[in-house]
C-alpha cells in the first residue's frame, strides 16, 4: 500500500539516498493526515532540516484526497526554490495525475508509465533544478 | 539516438542540415535496422562499398564514427560516418573535426542515383515542398503506384515535426514491411491522392529511398495480405479496412475510415455528439490487442480534455491511432495535428444524424466556405450520417485544404457508400465476433476494402453464402422441383413408388450429408464417400433393397446424437425418399451428373410404366406427410438435445471452476 507509483530523481546518482528519504518520510505524511481528520489535501511541509551532515535537503509532502501522497525531496542549497513554488508544483501534480487517472486503461495502484506525467516531472525537475 | 538534427556519437554532437538529414534517414532505412536501431552489417558494408572509397578510409571511418568500438552501427554511428564518407569523398582527412563544417552529401554508386533523384531540390522548406512534391510526383515513378504512396506512410505525422516522425516511420517498414502494403494501396485507390495533401509528404521522401531496396517487396505486397489487426470485435475489421486508406499521412484519417469510425461510435454511442465512457471505450479498445501501455498512451493522446470520455473526435483520433499502431506505425509523443479534435478536413460535413446509411449528398453548404464546396459537397457524400463532425470544425480547417477534397473525392466516393450499407449490418455482429487470424490475405483493389471489411468482421454472415451445400438440408423446394420433374415416372416396378413421393427432401435432416439420394437414376453416381454410401440408386431397383439399407446406415450414422430408436424406421423410410432429393442439391458436385441424369431418367422413366398422376400425387402425399412427421420429430429431438448439451456444458464449467479453486490448494 505504500509502495511508490512513480519516482524519479534528476540527478541519478544517489537516487537510492532519495528513495529511502521518500520512504521514510511517509511514515511523517501518515502521522500528519491521521491527526487530523480536517483537511487531507492540505500541504504539509516537511522541513527535516539536516539529516545528513554531509547535505541538507527539504522534504515536501502533499496528500490528495484519495490519500496519494507526493513527495518533494529539494537539495536545501537550492534556496531560490520557495513556498508558493512548490505549491505550484504539487499543484501540477496533482493535476497531472488526475489526467493519468483519467485514462481508463490505467489500473489505480499501479505503477505510472503515462508519458505525459513523465514530461511535467521533468519540466519541473528541469525548472527547479 | 536523439531524432532531432543531430547526429552524436560518443557525446560529439554534429549538426545535419534538413538535406543531410533526409538523406541519411533514407540512408539509414536503407541499412535495415532492426529494432534497436542497430543496422544490418551487411547492408552498411554495402553502402560503404557503393561510396567508393578504398577500404582504409573505410576502416577508418568505421573507426571514428564509433561503431568499431560498439560492434554495430547505430543510428549516430551511422550518421557520423555517413558524414565522414562525404568528408573522405571530398577530401578531407576522416576525423571528427572534419565533418563539422558544410558538406556535400556523400556520394554512393547505385544508391545515390536514386536518391539524388529523389531530392531534386533540396531546399526542403515547407513552402518549396509542393514543388517538390510536384517534382517528385512528376519524376518519381507514378505508375509503380506504390512509390508515390510509400511516400506518405513515412511522411511525417506532423508537418511541424520536422524529422523525427518521418524517421521513425522509415524505421519501422523494415521492421513491418507488411505494414506498407497498405500504401500501396492507398495509392491505388486513389491515383490523384499522391497529390493529395502532401505538403507533409516532402518529408516522405525519405521513404523513397527505402522503395530503392525493396519496392519489390512492395510491389509483392500490394497484392498480398494484409496483416489483419487482429482487433477482436470492429477494431479488427476497422484496422483491416482502414490500412487501404493510408495514401496520405498516416495521421489523416481518410474519409472511408471516418465513416467506420463513425459507425462504430455509434455501436458504442448511438448520439454522436455524447461521450463515449472511459471503461465503455476501455473495453473497446481493449479488443483490439494492443498492449494496456499503449493503449493507455494512445488514450492520453487523444482524450485531449482529460475528461475520462472520449467525444466522437476524439474517438477517431484514438480509433486512428489503434489503426496505425497495428499498422507498424510508432506512436507519435504528441497528437499529430491532423488528429487533433479540432481538426476538419476540408470534405467533412456534418450531417443531421438522422440518416442511416443513405448514401450520401446531403451536405451542408453552409459548413462548406469557399472554395470546392462542390467537390466537398461531394466527398461529403460519403459522409452521410456523419453528424460527428461539428460544424465548427468543418469551418475551420477546410481552407487549409482546399486541394485535398477534390482529389479525394473519387475513389472514396462509392466505396464509402457501399461500405456504409455493409457496415451497417455487420457492426453489430463485429462486436462479439473474433478474429480468427492476423494476417488475412487480401488483394488490393478498390473494392477490397467491402472484403476487408467483412473480412475484419468475422463475419458471422460472410456476404455471399455459398449455397447451402446440399449435402446438408436443401431447400425443399429445389429438390421438390428438381424431383418432380426428374420423377416423371419411377418405374412403379419397385416399390419406390411409394418412396418416390418423398420429394420434400426433409431439410430437416441436417446432420449428415446423409442420405444424399440420386434421383439420377444413374448407378452408382455417388458424389461423396458419404453420399456414396447413402446414395440409393433409385433408378435401380436392383440396388434398391441396398439403398435401404445404406439409407438406414445414412440415417443412423446421421443422427448420431442419441437417435432416438424409434424413429430409425421412420427415419429410415423417410431417408429413402429424400436421397433422390438429396442427390439433387448438389448439383456443384455432380452438376455434370444430374443434368444428364435428369434427361436420362426422365427418358427411362417415361419409358417405364406410367403410373396414373392421382395416385402419384397420393403417394407423393403420403411421401410428404411421413417426411413432415420426421421433420418435426427430429426438430425436437433436436431442441432436447441442445438442451442437454447446455446442461452438460453448464455442468462443466462450474466443475472447471470448482477444480481451479481446489487447485491451488492442491499445489500449496
Amino acid at each position: 500500500m505504500n509502495c511508490p507509483l512513480y519516482i524519479r530523481s534528476v540527478p541519478t546518482q544517489g537516487e537510492l539516498k532519495f528513495h529511502y528519504t521518500v520512504h521514510t518520510s511517509l511514515d511523517v505524511v501518515e502521522e500528519k493526515i491521521s491527526g487530523v481528520g480536517k483537511a487531507l489535501a492540505d500541504q504539509r511541509e516537511l522541513y527535516l532540516g539536516l539529516l545528513y551532515p554531509t547535505e541538507d535537503y527539504k522534504v515536501y509532502g502533499y496528500v490528495t484526497n484519495s490519500k496519494v501522497k507526493f513527495v518533494i525531496v529539494v537539495d536545501s542549497s537550492n534556496t531560490s526554490l520557495r513556498d508558493n513554488e512548490i505549491r505550484s508544483m504539487f499543484r501540477k501534480l496533482h493535476n497531472s495525475f488526475t489526467d493519468v487517472m483519467c485514462n481508463p486503461f490505467y489500473n489505480p495502484g499501479d505503477p505510472i508509465q503515462s508519458k505525459a506525467f513523465d514530461s511535467i516531472v521533468s519540466t519541473m525537475m528541469v525548472q527547479a533544478c | 539516438m536523439d531524432q532531432g538534427s543531430a547526429a552524436g556519437t560518443g557525446g560529439t554532437f554534429i549538426s545535419l542540415s534538413d538535406t543531410e538529414q533526409r538523406c541519411y534517414s533514407g540512408l539509414y532505412a536503407l541499412c535495415q535496422p532492426d529494432s534497436s536501431g542497430k543496422l544490418a552489417a551487411g547492408k552498411v558494408a554495402e553502402l560503404f562499398r557503393a561510396s567508393q572509397l578504398p577500404a582504409e578510409t573505410l576502416h577508418q571511418v568505421t573507426e571514428v564514427c564509433g561503431a568499431k568500438r560498439l560492434g554495430y552501427f547505430g543510428c549516430g554511428q551511422f550518421y557520423v560516418a555517413l558524414k565522414l564518407m562525404a568528408a573522405a569523398q571530398v577530401g578531407l582527412p576522416v576525423r571528427l573535426e572534419s565533418v563539422a563544417g558544410e558538406l556535400p552529401l556523400p556520394v554512393f554508386v547505385g544508391i545515390m542515383n536514386e536518391l539524388e533523384m529523389r531530392y531534386p531540390n533540396h531546399p526542403s522548406t515547407n513552402e518549396s515542398q509542393p514543388h517538390i512534391l510536384g517534382s517528385l510526383t512528376g519524376s518519381a515513378p507514378r505508375p509503380p503506384a506504390d512509390r508515390p504512396v510509400l511516400r506518405h506512410p513515412d511522411t511525417s505525422m506532423d508537418k511541424q515535426e520536422a524529422w523525427s516522425p518521418p524517421r521513425s516511420p522509415g524505421i519501422s517498414p523494415p521492421r513491418s514491411p507488411s505494414a506498407y502494403r497498405s500504401y500501396p494501396y492507398g495509392a491505388q485507390r486513389n491515383g490523384t491522392d499522391t497529390l493529395l495533401a502532401h505538403d507533409g509528404n516532402v518529408p516522405g521522401r525519405l521513404s523513397v529511398p527505402q522503395e530503392n531496396s525493396s519496392p519489390s517487396h512492395y510491389s509483392l505486397k500490394l497484392q498480398s495480405e494484409h496483416p489483419v489487426i487482429t482487433c477482436v470485435a470492429s477494431v479488427e475489421r476497422l484496422v483491416e479496412r482502414a490500412e487501404i486508406d493510408y495514401s496520405d499521412e498516416p495521421w489523416r484519417i481518410t474519409e472511408e475510415q471516418r465513416e467506420y469510425y463513425t459507425n462504430q461510435f455509434r455501436s458504442l454511442q448511438p448520439d454522436l455528439n455524447a461521450l463515449i465512457m472511459g471503461t465503455v471505450a476501455k473495453n473497446f479498445f481493449t479488443k483490439s490487442k494492443l498492449p494496456i501501455p499503449e493503449l493507455s498512451h494512445i488514450w492520453e493522446l487523444s482524450d485531449v480534455d482529460k475528461d475520462g470520455a472520449l467525444t466522437f473526435p476524439e474517438f477517431c483520433t484514438a480509433f486512428h491511432l489503434i489503426v496505425a499502431r497495428k499498422n507498424g506505425y510508432p506512436l507519435p509523443e504528441t497528437l499529430p495535428a491532423t488528429l487533433r479534435p479540432g481538426f476538419v478536413e476540408p470534405g467533412v460535413v456534418t450531417v443531421p444524424p438522422s440518416e442511416a446509411t443513405e448514401p450520401l449528398i446531403v451536405f451542408d453548404d453552409k459548413m462548406m466556405p469557399g472554395a470546392n464546396q462542390l467537390e466537398m459537397g461531394s466527398v461529403d457524400l460519403q459522409m452521410t450520417s456523419r453528424p460527428g463532425v461539428t460544424a465548427k470544425q468543418d469551418t475551420r480547417d477546410e481552407s487549409r485544404k482546399p486541394e485535398f477534397s477534390p482529389k479525394r473525392i473519387p475513389d472514396p466516393h462509392e466505396k464509402p457508400i457501399q461500405r456504409v450499407s455493409t457496415l451497417k449490418p455487420d457492426s453489430p455482429q463485429e462486436l462479439d465476433a473474433n478474429m480468427k487470424s492476423r494476417t488475412r490475405p487480401r488483394s488490393y483493389s478498390s473494392t477490397s476494402i467491402d472484403d476487408a471489411m467483412k473480412k475484419v468482421e468475422e463475419p458471422p454472415t460472410p456476404p455471399p453464402r455459398p449455397q447451402k451445400t446440399h449435402s446438408r438440408a436443401s431447400s425443399l423446394d429445389l429438390n421438390k422441383l428438381f424431383q418432380q420433374s426428374g420423377q416423371g415416372s419411377r418405374p412403379s416396378q419397385h416399390s419406390l413408388s411409394a418412396k418416390s413421393g418423398w420429394l420434400p427432401p426433409p431439410p430437416a435432416l441436417p446432420p449428415r450429408p446423409p442420405a444424399t439420394q440420386i434421383f439420377s437414376f444413374l448407378p452408382g453416381s455417388e458424389k461423396s464417400s458419404q453420399k456414396a454410401v447413402q446414395q440409393p440408386n433409385f433408378a435401380d431397383f436392383s440396388k434398391f433393397r441396398e439403398e435401404q439399407e445404406s439409407s438406414v446406415r445414412g440415417g443412423l450414422s446421421t443422427e448420431d446424437l442419441a437417435p432416438p430408436k424409434s424413429d430409425s424406421t421412420l427415419r429410415h423410410q423417410g431417408h429413402a425418399p429424400q436421397k433422390p432429393v438429396r442427390r439433387k442439391l448438389h448439383p456443384e458436385s455432380e452438376s455434370a451428373t444430374p443434368p444428364s441424369a435428369t434427361p436420362y431418367s426422365a427418358a427411362t422413366l417415361t419409358k417405364s410404366t406410367q403410373r396414373p398422376p392421382p395416385k402419384q400425387k397420393r403417394e407423393i402425399q403420403m411421401a410428404i406427410r411421413k417426411n413432415r412427421e420426421t421433420n418435426a420429430v427430429l426438430t425436437r429431438l433436436n431442441s432436447e438435445l441442445q438442451q442437454q448439451l447446455k446442461v452438460v456444458h453448464r455442468e462443466r464449467v462450474t466443475l472447471e471452476s470448482q477444480l481451479e479453486l481446489l487447485r491451488p490448494v492442491a499445489s500449496t
